[in-house]
């Protein structure tokens, strides 16, 4: 199948979960489907029938908020039935409405307090330059996660280690729950920014396939420093009514609203 | 004599000689945290991370989520309190091997005064699941405590201090079972950490007087429920004693413990409801009714 089609069902998967757990978060996890669609799919090096495989390579979601879009890849990948996705949020669930790392080990990490994954996620990458080993790091970090020192802390210490086994994945979609991210606590120049932090910037078309893959691929061999792809995405990608609407940051469709974002996901 | 921190770093070179997944972190204060040592040893062990305490929680979480068993350390003002979100969900939540080491906590910290004197740390740690606390009383138990600590699978708090103490434990370390350093009859002094000196000379005085029990009960969590019952059963009469707020900290464990299940009649010493200030630790210790001259007092009431 193709990756657009994939992306697709993702997109349906991520309205049934929110529309049955009665809340959740729609706009990020729209936003980011193509991206994790891509990752799942065809870049991470992974086996969900060996979750915790030694040599994985590693996905520290770290806006743990957007986690119905991974619970929906992980389903669609064979981490766990597809059935599961409908115990989102729900009491017993594994799948927490944040990651639980504890209920399921595969998401490396417990994350949904901001400014926290990407930190782990050195960590982590520091832990396989000690051991020698060649996988990958990839740490999904919002815009909105910027607003908090620790991230740029994290930022910091990737530079001074030169962790080029770790690769952010900034999920630039402009919003965040109160507003526009530049109203709210501007961020901007980010490339500028991470570039004097001495990072090597990519940005992209999140909607992209070939842009994704192809810019990962790029970013995998550049030696010596930790490199970050901006991936610009529009929050509630591929339903007509959240595209670009912060106000469904934190919010799940319901009744009319699921049936018509299912049609239009057709 | 030594501190409770110059334990820690001998205890953690030895340690990092045997074991190859010992690493350290520091938030800029390796010769503080008595890390020069380690440094000097296990270069590629050893983590600079600069004054940023929560990207320091952090980073020891994902190695330790990658098999690595981190130390990080840095003076107790700062972790926990300052990067308390961070122990929260990185460490506790994923229940992350990661052992942090607390220095300088305390009245006892002296001279740089209430903004570098821990004081909430104990409470702050045993409110959270899944961590274990404890407070070792002098250099040998600290060296003790750091090498138990490293055979657990989990997070532990250990609570360490700056000046050189007296070393007054007894017997071998175990993790969750406090010792009774002074046995007696007629009032038990159950404490932690190196003011238990105080406990041990005030017992020394009213010897003739009084029979007093001292007890070091070096881990807070899980806490010796048996040891404080017998000793209450024994004594009827508790005073606790604490470098640390009265609120949250070893006086309340006790008084919980007490409460539900031999209620007797205690008495808490510690700090109540105030910063420290600048000072000798045993003008500090003065002021806050906390030397053996105040547990005396107390005794006779």
């Amino acid at each position: 199948m193709k990756l657009e089609q994939t992306a697709k069902i993702i997109r349906q998967d991520i309205i049934r979960m929110l529309a049955e757990a009665g809340s959740g978060h729609s706009a990020g996890s729209l936003g980011m489907a193509d991206v994790m669609t891509a990752l799942y799919f065809k870049i991470l090096k992974h086996d969900p029938k060996k979750p915790l495989w030694d040599h994985r390579d590693r996905l520290i979601l770290s806006n743990g908020h957007i986690v119905p879009v991974r619970y929906a890849c992980m389903a669609r990948t064979g981490y766990f039935p597809v059935k599961t996705l409908s115990t989102l949020r729900k009491f017993k669930s594994k799948l927490q409405g944040h990651p639980s790392f504890h209920d399921l080990p595969a998401l490396e990490a417990s994350t949904g307090s901001l400014g926290q994954g990407v930190n782990v996620a050195v960590g982590m990458a520091l832990a396989a330059k000690l051991d020698k080993k060649h996988h990958f790091i990839f740490c999904i970090t919002s815009d909105g996660e910027h607003d908090e020192g620790s991230t740029w802390e994290a930022v910091s210490a990737a530079h001074k280690y030169k962790l080029d086994n770790l690769i952010f994945i900034l999920d630039r979609n402009k919003i965040q729950i109160s507003g526009h991210t530049e109203k709210v606590w501007p961020l901007e120049p980010l490339k500028q920014k991470y570039q004097s932090f001495g990072w090597k910037v990519f940005e992209i078309n999140g909607h992209n396939f070939n842009q994704i893959i192809s810019t990962v691929n790029q970013a995998k061999k550049i030696k010596g420093k930790p490199k970050i792809i901006i991936a610009h995405v529009i929050p509630g990608k591929g339903v007509s009514f959240m595209e670009g609407k912060h106000q469904w940051h934190g919010k799940a469709p319901q009744g009319e609203e699921v049936t018509q974002a299912l049609e239009e996901l057709q | 004599m030594k501190s409770t921190r110059d334990g820690f770093g001998e205890a953690i070179v030895e340690l990092a000689k045997k074991n190859k997944n010992i690493v350290a972190l520091t938030a800029d204060l390796t010769p503080s945290v008595r890390l020069a040592e380690f440094e000097k040893k296990f270069p590629k062990r050893f983590f600079q991370c600069g004054v940023a305490e929560a990207n320091m929680v952090g980073m020891a979480t994902g190695l330790a989520l990658e098999g690595k068993i981190p130390f990080a350390s840095t003076f107790g003002v700062f972790m926990p309190n300052r990067c308390l979100d961070h122990i929260r969900q990185s460490i506790c939540y994923n229940n992350a091997n990661v052992k942090l080491v607390a220095t300088h906590c305390g009245l006892i910290t002296g001279p740089d005064g209430a903004t570098h004197q821990a004081l909430e740390d104990i409470a702050i740690m045993r409110a959270l699941p899944n961590t274990i606390v404890i407070v070792p009383c002098d250099f040998k138990e600290a060296k003790q405590a750091v090498k138990a600590a490293a055979q657990i699978k989990g997070p532990v708090y250990i609570r360490l201090t700056r000046p050189k103490s007296e070393i007054i434990s007894k017997g071998k370390f175990q993790l969750g079972k406090g010792i009774v350093l002074k046995p007696g009859q007629d009032i038990s002094i159950i404490g932690c950490g190196p003011i238990l000196h105080e406990a041990l000379l005030a017992a020394d005085i009213l010897k003739k007087k009084y029979s007093i029990e001292v007890i070091n009960l070096h881990t807070i969590k899980p806490i010796d429920k048996n040891l404080i019952i017998k000793t209450a059963k024994k004594t009827k009469r508790i005073i606790t004693l604490e470098d640390h707020q009265i609120n949250g900290g070893l006086g309340s464990a006790v008084a919980e413990v007490l409460s539900e299940n031999y209620p007797t009649k205690i008495t808490r010493l510690g700090v109540n409801n105030s910063f420290g200030e600048s000072g000798k630790p045993e003008e500090l210790l003065r002021k806050h009714g906390l030397d053996h001259q105040a547990i005396i007092r107390e005794v006779k009431k």
